[in-house]
C-alpha cells in the first residue's frame, strides 16, 4: 500500500531552462523504505525535496504534475502541491519529516532540540512533553548517551550523535513519511552503521524515502530502489530486482560501477 | 636567490610592523604617561565645573547608550530583512547604502543631523548627538548582523521549516541564536567606535560644564570637552583634557578586549 504517491512530476529551478525531473511517477510504500539512486545531478535530492514541499523557501521554481499524500484519517490521497496556507505547510511538515546530509542541531539543549516540533505542533504539558521527548531519544537509541546531560548543548554531541538527534527531533512529532537527504554521507562508518540499523527500526513505525550516493547503502536498507538518470526515472523495482536483475541497460551500468 | 628575495621580503614586512607598532606603542605610552600623571580618582566625583569629569564621562554613556537603543533594533532588523527576507536588487541597494554609510567621514554625518535637528529645533541638543551617534552605529549593525547570519547554514534553516515552523519563528529562534555571538561581538565594536567619536557630537549636543540628565539641551560629552579643554591655554585643563583622554581610551579598550573575550569563548 502506497502512503506517497508521485504522479508526473516535473520540476525546473527558478532561473533554469531545463527541467531537473521530468515527469516521474512513483509511489511511496507504506513502512517500506525507498531508495533513490543515481549519479550526481540526476534529480533524487531534487525529488526528496520536493515531498514535503521545502523548495517553497526559494522562490521561482515551476512544477507540474501531482505528489499525492495519504490522509490517514480520510483514507483519502491528497495533492500536496496545492498547499498554499501557512498552517497547512506546517501540517504538511509535520507529517512529512526530513534529515539532511549535514547533522543540523539547533543552537539550544538537547531536550529543547528533541521538543522544538512538539513545541511547535502546540504540545506545552510538561509530562508529556518530558515523555515524548524520552520515546524519541529512546526511538533513536540515543538516551542511555544522552539522558543524564538533556539541559546540555546539543552542539557538544559528536557528529554521529547529532545525527541521531535529528532523527530523534524528526521522529518526535510522529510523522507518517521522514525523507533522508544522503544521511550518513558526512559520517564515519560505525556511526553511519548506527543510523542505518535505526533506520530500517523506523519503518515500523513511518514510511521511509532516502535518497543516497552508496549504492550498498540502498541494497542493504532498502526494499524499493528508484534509479534516476538525468532528471528520468530509469527504473523502480524492488530492491533485490534492481541490483540482481536490472531490466535497463543503464541500470544494470550504474549499479555495476561503469559510469556514475 | 629565490632565497634571497624571500629573507628580503620578510624582513621588510617585519619593519613594516615594527614601525605600525612603535607608532602605536608611542601614542599608548604618551597617553599612559600624561594621563597618569594628570589622573585622579576626584575625577569620577566631581564635575567639569570644579575640574572633574563625572559629568562627562556619564553623558557620554547615556548618549552612547541611546544611540544605541535606537541604532541595534534599527540596524539588526535591517541586517535579518537583506539576509532573510530581502530578495534580487532592493536587499543589495541597502546593502551598498549601507556600506556607503559606513565610510561616510562622520564630520558630515554631524552636519547632517545639525541640519536635521538642531536648526528645526533652535539649539543643540542630547536628542541630535543621540541620533548622530545611531547613525553612525546603524550600518555597522546591519553589516554585522548580515554577515554573521550569512554564515549560518542553509540546513539550519531548512531543518526548522522542516520541523513545522514558520519562517520567523525559524529566525527567531534557531538562526539567531546561531550567529547570536558573532552578531554581539559586532554591536560591542560598534559600541565602542561611537563612543569615541567627537566629529558627529561638535555641533550636535555639543558639550555641556555641568551634569545633566536633561537630554533637549547642550549635553555634556567627554570627547567634545578633551578638544575644547585642549584648545584652551591654561596648563590645567591640558592636563584635564589629557586624563580624560586616558580614561576613554581605557573604555574603548575594555570594551573592545570584551567583545574579543565573548568571541574567543564561543569558539
Amino acid at each position: 500500500m502506497s502512503v506517497m504517491k508521485i504522479k508526473k512530476f516535473s520540476f525546473t529551478y527558478a532561473g533554469v531552462d531545463h527541467p531537473s525531473l521530468k515527469s516521474i511517477t512513483l509511489p511511496i510504500e507504506k513502512n517500506k523504505i525507498t531508495a533513490l539512486i543515481g549519479p550526481s545531478g540526476c534529480g533524487k535530492s531534487t525529488l526528496l525535496r520536493s515531498m514535503n514541499r521545502i523548495h517553497d523557501l526559494y522562490p521561482g521554481n515551476k512544477y507540474d504534475g501531482k505528489i499525492e499524500l495519504l490522509n490517514e484519517e480520510t483514507g483519502k490521497f491528497e495533492n500536496i502541491l496545492e498547499i498554499k496556507k501557512e498552517n497547512e505547510f506546517i501540517k504538511l511538515r509535520q507529517k512529512v519529516g526530513m534529515i539532511f546530509q549535514k547533522p543540523t542541531p539547533f543552537p539550544m539543549s538537547i531536550f529543547d532540540n528533541v521538543a522544538y516540533g512538539l513545541r511547535i505542533a502546540g504540545i506545552k504539558n510538561k509530562t508529556e512533553l518530558k515523555d515524548r521527548v524520552e520515546t524519541a531519544l529512546k526511538g533513536s537509541a540515543l538516551w542511555k548517551e544522552v539522558h543524564d546531560r538533556l539541559d546540555k548543548s546539543a552542539m557538544g554531541l559528536s557528529g554521529g550523535q547529532q545525527q541521531r538527534l535529528c532523527i530523534a527531533r524528526a521522529v518526535a512529532v510522529k510523522p507518517e513519511v521522514l525523507l533522508f537527504d544522503e544521511p550518513t554521507s558526512a559520517l564515519d562508518p560505525i556511526s553511519t552503521g548506527a543510523i542505518e540499523e535505526l533506520i530500517v527500526e523506523l519503518k515500523n513505525d513511518v514510511s521511509i524515502a532516502i535518497v543516497t550516493h552508496n549504492m550498498q547503502q540502498a541494497s542493504r536498507i532498502s526494499d524499493y530502489t528508484a534509479f534516476m538518470y538525468l532528471g528520468d526515472l530509469i527504473e523502480y523495482d524492488k530492491t533485490e530486482n534492481i541490483f540482481l536483475n536490472p531490466k535497463e541497460k543503464q541500470t544494470e551500468d550504474y549499479i555495476t560501477g561503469r559510469f556514475g | 636567490m629565490r632565497l634571497l628575495v624571500n629573507k628580503i621580503f620578510l624582513a621588510l614586512s617585519i619593519l613594516s610592523a615594527l614601525i605600525g607598532l612603535a607608532f602605536l606603542g608611542w601614542i599608548l605610552a604618551t597617553l599612559f604617561l600624561k594621563g597618569l600623571s594628570s589622573f585622579h580618582f576626584s575625577l569620577f566625583l566631581d564635575d567639569l565645573v570644579d575640574g572633574g569629569l563625572r559629568n562627562l564621562i556619564v553623558g557620554q554613556m547615556i548618549l552612547a547608550g541611546i544611540a544605541s537603543l535606537i541604532g541595534i533594533p534599527l540596524g539588526m532588523t535591517a541586517g535579518i530583512y537583506i539576509q532573510e527576507y530581502g530578495q534580487g536588487r532592493y536587499a543589495s541597494l541597502i546593502r551598498d547604502l549601507s556600506d556607503i554609510m559606513m565610510s561616510a567621514p562622520s564630520i558630515v554625518i554631524g552636519a547632517f543631523v545639525y541640519a536635521l535637528i538642531v536648526v528645526p529645533t533652535g539649539g543643540t541638543s542630547g536628542w541630535a548627538g543621540a541620533v548622530a551617534l545611531a547613525i553612525m552605529m546603524i550600518p555597522v549593525v546591519i553589516n554585522t548582523t548580515d554577515s554573521m547570519l550569512s554564515l549560518v547554514p542553509r540546513e539550519l534553516r531548512e531543518a526548522g521549516i522542516a520541523l513545522g515552523a514558520s519562517k520567523y519563528k525559524v529566525i527567531i529562534d534557531i538562526v539567531i541564536k546561531a550567529a547570536k555571538v558573532g552578531i554581539m561581538t559586532g554591536i560591542l565594536l560598534a559600541f565602542a567606535r561611537i563612543i569615541g567619536e567627537t566629529a558627529p557630537l561638535l555641533f550636535t549636543s555639543e558639550t555641556s560644564n555641568y551634569f545633566s540628565l536633561n537630554l533637549s539641551e547642550s549635553f555634556p560629552s567627554l570627547t567634545v570637552s578633551i578638544y575644547d579643554l585642549a584648545n584652551e591655554p591654561e596648563e590645567s585643563s591640558r592636563d584635564l583634557a589629557w586624563a580624560a583622554s586616558f580614561i576613554l581610551t581605557v573604555m574603548v579598550l575594555i570594551i573592545n578586549l570584551t567583545g574579543r573575550f565573548i568571541t574567543r569563548n564561543k569558539k
